[in-house]
């Protein structure tokens, strides 16, 4: 009995040794959302372009990739190509959120970089991003035709997390 | 190379995301509530939820956009009339558990709230098994001339 | 060139770590006279190589060297010559460097000033010493070389972040390192111990100035963290539970429960195997600070830049020292055989309660600091825990450990005596229960105020009472106890310095959290506002220049019944390399509160809006706050005066030849 006690420390610290090694492979920062599966959250909201408006009720029948961003994001014009050949693939529609944006300043920076939104929805005060468990940006969401939730990437996409994970998921879904 | 571009591209990411190590200020008076018990509950609520581009502040502390929309929202709904805990769960539904900097007790977080209290049980209870045990086994009987003698010597007391 | 020799006289530091953690351990195995002493030897030029290496880079911090790649990133030519010279360690390669400086001082101290100990003993320790440095050395020379050149050269440097360039932050890590470092000679002497075997009074009583000293300066470390936290930061906050304050605080409190196990055993030879496991827990738990600090597996508000392989290499160093420990304690703490007996209710008894709670603390940290990590790993999700769950949780451990220590060292050796003990504390116990209850009169709680005032109140009324029965004060003539007081051991008057301190402590932060008192408002010239019976006049806001800055500076006159205080000028400071904004709060102290003024942004109110232009202000009134740095500074110096103990230079009991 005695003999096993003094066993426990060494025991805990290979415990300790495992947790730490996988620790190391994970980012403290990435936060997963607890909104996958469930249906798009409501909003509406002015469109950034014309005088109408949008609703979530536009985020069903079709697989669509919902993108937050923003002209004075610089990750988003990393990001930028990857949504152009999404959207040219037709593999998905894109409908973006206009976080926090002066609207000239959007549109002139869409007109300068190529426009891959099907519809974009502005959110001046951040309202909506904050229902859709936006942090930062630039966030992606990809949705089904039954308007749920399927994935959500934070940070920018970089083409290896596009060809690797995003372009597998948006086939899928479209079947 | 390509790894060093998706390095610097995350890490401006979370620069955009992020507070870098700002003074705090907290809320600032255009959003005090002119209720005062509504404005301390907000304060209350505000110290146990966690800003998310921060590192390691609660949204009371945090000098960031979105701690400050947090804490306007967390005060929008208090004057809607919802209760300290639905307010929490607005947040939780969207952000998850992370979003609280007490966490829930939920089987998960068992062993967090209890482990060490259950340890510090289990090392006293072992600890006073032993010292019994240890005092049974290792003191020998007396004979009734020597308890007589051992009496008297300790209650005389220490000197 | 000096910058070649820095890097230069490393690597001949690595070299000789190499022989300091081989030869004497091989010559105490073979009792080799020879290769022991080279042990001492090797430590003493391993300091020398080291010290130069450190004041190579310095030398290039101070002339600003930008050829260097770490000055470049961490210094500016603009930059004050005391940030220069402190920015020697405000980055992660520099930091190590002080890390492995202190490391090799403390080697060369037991080589030089270890004569009292046994040849075998002092040659084991300053193998275990060079082992340590041996890994460190290769990680500062595989993954974070500091003498790394840049070219070509740049025209200037980066800048030191702002919040760094600082009194109180520039010394609080050379003051947290001697303490992490210094415990690992604790560590050393129990590795020594388990090699050799035994464990006895004499081991007890070298072991401890050592880990006093490492205790005292980690104790400052600490609360100089603390404390800068508090002026810098801009809202009068002075702890976090931020994951790198925790791991600050961990191995501060194994070192505590240390400490006092050594104690038991060097009077009563009980608690070896307990002593032993502490000493080998505190580094491991500095070491696993380093780990968090420097990995990136937490967030934190104060980690350095996070590199997964620095990492690795730093958890490979962790493991090793933790597992050889640990591993070396399973195999052979169970020769470790505690003699003295003693009843459940007794000095040592008071002592084992005093480590539990400890431990229980240091293990409510510990969990609470890594769960979400753990968490994670295993894919349960991701939680935070934060200062709610802490103190929710620590507090309730503190309360018992405060209320034990007021009657521990009132209770005799082996058998102590609860009631009499007790009995004696009568007048604390008065004392204490007249505090909770004004305390409720007054105030009418909170009910954690009232517990912590009246603990705090029994803690320092029991630590003089234990003294005044020490010296049979009011028992025997004013003149036979001056005598009795100038008589006793200073490790007893330490003692008491030392408790009574953590009771003003608690009294500080009692009192700051439960009756702080926030004002948040907008003000312009000739706005008032009246806190705590102090009425502050906003006397307008200036721009000011720096040396490196440009500060808005508020003028803001006290005054307390029409009669004049103070004047008090809060900054917001904007840097220009790099880029940042600081808050210098004004802080005005009477000693017993603090009055605090941080100054905001200017507000611009938009067109037709109504609110009201001017500048945001925060004033709070912190009562007591300034006895939290007080109580810390006690304590430090109540380690300091038992260091003083002659007992531990003059007549330390030579081992029985074996």
């Amino acid at each position: 009995m005695n003999r096993f006690i003094y066993i426990l420390p060494v025991f805990f610290v290979s415990l300790l040794a495992a947790v730490f090694w996988q620790g190391l492979k994970h980012d403290p920062s990435k936060i997963p959302t607890p909104m996958i599966d469930k249906p798009v959250p409501k909003f509406r909201a002015p469109t950034l372009y014309g005088k109408g408006e949008i609703s979530n009720a536009v985020l069903k029948g079709q697989v669509t990739v919902f993108n937050v961003f923003a002209s004075w994001c610089i990750p988003c014009r990393a990001e930028h190509p990857i949504l152009m050949t999404i959207a040219k693939s037709g593999k998905a529609r894109v409908i973006g959120l206009n976080y926090k944006n002066k609207p000239a300043e959007a549109k002139s920076w869409l007109k300068q970089l190529g426009n891959p939104y099907e519809k974009i929805a502005t959110d001046a005060k951040g309202r909506i991003a904050i229902d859709w468990g936006v942090y930062g940006v630039p966030e992606t969401f990809i949705i089904d035709k039954l308007g749920r939730i399927r994935y959500k990437h934070v940070g920018p996409i970089m083409p290896f997390q596009y060809e690797k994970t995003i372009k597998p998921l948006l086939d899928r879904l479209a079947r | 190379m390509k790894q060093k571009i998706i390095c610097l591209v995350l890490g401006l990411f979370t620069l955009m995301a992020s507070a870098t190590i700002q003074p705090t200020f907290a809320v600032t008076p255009d959003e005090v509530l002119s209720n005062p018990a509504l404005e301390a509950r907000a304060r209350a609520l505000s110290k146990n939820l966690r800003c998310l581009v921060c590192q390691n502040q609660s949204i009371d502390d945090s000098d960031a956009d979105l701690a400050r929309d947090l804490r306007i929202l967390v005060r929008e709904r208090l004057a809607n009339g919802d209760t300290d805990q639905q307010v929490l769960n607005f947040l939780t539904a969207r952000y998850g558990d992370f979003v609280l900097l007490k966490p829930p007790v939920k089987p998960a977080t068992w062993a967090l709230w209890f482990g060490p209290l259950l340890v510090l049980g289990i090392a006293i209870l072992g600890i006073v098994i032993r010292l019994r045990r240890k005092a049974r086994v290792d003191a020998p009987a007396l004979s009734p001339e020597e308890q007589a003698a051992l009496k008297r010597l300790m209650d005389k007391g220490p000197s | 060139m000096i910058v070649e020799i820095g890097h230069y006289a490393l690597i001949l530091a690595f070299g000789l770590a190499l022989v300091q953690a081989s030869a004497p351990l091989i010559g105490a195995q073979k009792n080799n006279a020879v290769l022991m002493d080279m042990g001492r030897m090797a430590a003493m030029a391993q300091f020398l190589f080291v010290a130069l290496a450190f004041a190579a880079l310095t030398h290039a911090f101070v002339v600003s060297d930008f050829s260097v790649a770490i000055v470049v990133a961490n210094s500016h030519s603009a930059k004050p010559w005391l940030y220069k010279l402190t920015g020697v360690w405000g980055n992660h390669e520099g930091s190590m460097v002080l890390w492995v400086f202190i490391l090799s001082l403390f080697g060369a101290c037991v080589g030089t000033f270890g004569t009292n100990l046994p040849p075998t003993l002092r040659a084991r320790v300053l193998a275990v010493q060079g082992m340590i440095g041996v890994g460190f050395l290769l990680f500062i020379l595989t993954t974070s070389n500091p003498f790394l050149r840049l070219d070509p050269v740049p025209a200037d440097g980066r800048g030191l972040n702002p919040i760094l360039q600082d009194p109180g932050l520039a010394f609080h890590p050379p003051f947290l390192y001697l303490g992490y470092v210094g415990f690992s000679v604790a560590f050393s002497f129990a590795i020594a111990a388990l090699i050799e075997g035994r464990v006895d009074a004499a081991w007890a009583r070298w072991v401890r100035p050592w880990t006093l000293a490492a205790w005292c300066a980690l104790t400052l470390g600490v609360a100089l963290g603390s404390w800068w936290a508090y002026y810098e930061l801009g809202w009068g906050g002075f702890w976090f539970w931020d994951p790198v304050e925790n791991a600050s605080v961990m191995p501060w409190l194994a070192g505590t429960a240390l400490l006092h196990s050594a104690i038991v055993v060097e009077k009563r030879n009980a608690l070896k195997s307990w002593t032993i496991l502490l000493a080998v827990l505190t580094f491991v738990l500095s070491l696993l600070g380093t780990f968090i600090v420097r990995s990136g597996v937490l967030t934190s508000v104060h980690s350095f830049a996070n590199d997964p392989e620095r990492g690795l290499f730093i958890l490979v160093l962790l493991m090793i020292a933790a597992g050889g420990g640990f591993g070396l304690y399973a195999l052979r703490a169970h020769k470790l055989k505690s003699e003295g007996l003693f009843a459940p209710i007794s000095r040592e008894g008071g002592l084992v309660l005093n480590n539990l709670l400890l431990g229980a603390a240091c293990a409510t940290v510990f969990i609470g600091t890594l769960y979400p990590l753990l968490l994670d790993v295993l894919d349960g999700g991701k939680v935070s825990v934060g200062p709610p769950f802490f103190n929710l949780t620590f507090a309730p451990l503190m309360a018992p450990l405060v209320a034990v220590m007021g009657v521990g060292p009132m209770l005799a050796w082996k058998r102590g005596d609860l009631a009499s003990a007790l009995s004696r504390l009568w007048i604390a116990a008065v004392i204490a229960a007249v505090g909770g209850i004004a305390i409720l009169f007054i105030h009418g709680g909170p009910v954690y105020a009232v517990i912590g005032i009246a603990l705090s109140l029994w803690l320092i009324a029991g630590a003089i009472t234990e003294l005044a029965t020490r010296i049979r004060l009011f028992k025997i003539s004013v003149t036979a106890s001056a005598r009795r007081l100038r008589n006793l051991p200073l490790s007893a008057i330490g003692m008491t310095i030392a408790h009574g301190a953590v009771g003003i402590m608690i009294l500080g932060i009692t009192a700051s959290s439960a009756w702080k008192i926030e004002r948040i408002l907008v003000m312009n010239k000739g706005d008032q506002v009246t806190v705590a019976g102090y009425t502050i006049k906003m006397g307008g806001v200036n721009n000011v220049p720096g040396p490196n800055y440009l500060a808005q500076r508020a003028t803001l006159t006290v005054t307390r019944s029409e009669r004049p205080v103070t004047t008090m000028f809060p900054e917001k400071r904007r840097f220009k390399n790099p880029v940042q904004t600081t808050t210098e709060a004004a802080i005005y102290t009477t000693g017993f509160a603090d009055l605090y003024i941080a100054l905001g942004d200017q507000q611009v109110p938009k067109a037709g809006s109504t609110a009201k232009a001017g500048w945001v202000v925060r004033v709070y009134y912190n009562p007591l706050v300034p006895w939290i740095w007080i109580g810390a500074i006690f304590m430090m110096l109540g380690g300091l005066v038992s260091l003083a103990d002659r007992r531990h230079r003059v007549g330390a009991p030579t081992r029985a030849a074996s």
